[in-house]
């Protein structure tokens, strides 16, 4: 087995969206913070933990798209054809895209420690954490199983009111 | 008589909407008082029990749903025409909790909020979904935010745009009624900083008006569902 640290020791910065408030445009600053990051010529990854609300793959254009296996982990899915962008969401385990993921916290946590270390990210510039509004399961687990890599901070969205 | 609960543990926004930031809650013996806004509108929220507005409530499911089941129990709500209750994002444990615990006595139904963008049709979809699943009656849904006129030229703008057909669109494929359109109105965003009632504050508005209709609509939904039981019964 791959031991947890390697499928995150190649990638340089890691940074988290988070806001507390719903639709005030998390998932769509990530997005873009992503896209800006790619042209730049950086290598990226967005993790999409919103287990409830998955918006990046659509964003993306990648809604229809479907995760593999290999050796290391889930082979995250890859934007447009210079394959610098990738992309992990909860969007593509689902089997239509209007099913609902009636999970209580337990079982959130469990696929968050899985998205955060069974990922073969490769080696990334930057991967971008895009979180659901609150402070509970998803961003508690998400900090403690990013804790041992190199977390670079978190970037807060609001709206003016 | 209307009681309104606030079950959004992370972010409760109803005690400054209602202008009862800084209220406390009291307990006596028939349970806990709820903080009235008038006599006959009582509200009760976890943002009254904190000791900051700014304190982050950082809770695991268990312990959300231990709060939400207290505040099912314990409250002494009186005699109540109707209880709303207002859930965060998501399809979590605050929605299973609310469903579960209430499943012993009848649900009306929910009301569903969207905005016109596909982004967020396809979360309320998901949503619609959940309350199938717990066989929750979906009342209606509500598009928020769904276009502005501007005061001055009267011209309107769509600044979300129904790219994907919009609420309407969504509620024809899913067969669940559209109960209404609310316009952006930044007097909405204003009162609600506030404190301060809207319909109260700008009663010409067309956001006013539509608020209106989808009030009038949801009771009648209650009002006719409860005279089918009755004739059950």
């Amino acid at each position: 087995t791959v031991p947890e640290r390697a499928n995150l020791a190649g990638v340089r910065h890691i940074l988290l969206v988070l806001s507390g408030k719903g639709g005030v445009g998390k998932s769509t600053i990530s997005t873009e913070l992503a896209l800006a990051l790619r042209n730049a010529g950086k290598r990226v990854g967005i993790l999409d933990v919103d287990l409830c609300g998955p918006s990046i793959p659509r964003m993306l254009r990648v809604q229809d798209s479907a995760v593999h296996q290999c050796d290391s982990g889930w082979v995250p899915v890859f934007v447009g054809q210079d394959k610098a962008l990738a992309l992990m969401s909860i969007g593509f385990l689902l089997e239509r895209p209007d099913d609902a993921v009636v999970w209580r916290g337990p079982k959130k946590n469990a696929l968050i420690k899985q998205f955060v270390t069974d990922v073969a990210w490769g080696d990334l510039d930057f991967l971008i954490v895009d979180t659901p509004p609150g402070t509970s399961d998803e961003h508690i687990s998400t900090v403690e199983a990013l804790r041992p890599y190199q977390l670079l901070g978190a970037i807060l969205v609001t709206t003016p009111q | 008589q209307v009681a309104l609960l606030d079950i959004d543990i992370c972010g409760p926004s109803i005690p400054k909407m209602m202008g009862l930031e800084g209220e406390q809650v009291h307990q006596s013996g028939s349970g806990w008082s709820p903080v009235y806004v008038e006599e006959n509108l009582g509200v009760m929220s976890v943002g009254f029990l904190l000791s900051s507005p700014d304190d982050a409530v950082i809770w695991r499911g268990p312990k959300k749903n231990g709060l939400i089941k207290q505040f099912l129990r314990d409250v002494d709500w009186g005699d109540v025409d109707y209880l709303i209750v207002d859930t965060p994002p998501g399809t979590s444990d605050e929605h299973l909790s609310i469903v579960q615990y209430l499943s012993a006595t009848r649900i009306d139904g929910a009301v569903i909020v969207t905005t016109p963008q596909e982004v967020s049709l396809q979360d309320v979809r998901k949503e619609i979904n959940f309350c199938r699943k717990v066989k929750l009656p979906i009342i209606g849904v509500v598009e928020n935010m769904s276009g502005f006129v501007c005061p001055k030229c009267k011209n309107e703008s769509q600044i979300f745009p129904p790219t994907t057909g919009g609420a309407e669109k969504m509620c024809q494929n899913l067969n669940v009624s559209l109960l209404g359109k609310v316009p952006l109105d930044p007097q909405i965003g204003r009162s609600c900083d506030r404190g301060q009632s809207f319909l109260a504050e700008a009663p010409e508005s067309p956001a006013t008006l539509s608020y209106r209709n989808i009030i009038q609509r949801i009771q009648e939904y209650c009002e006719q569902h409860h005279f089918q039981e009755e004739k059950i019964m």
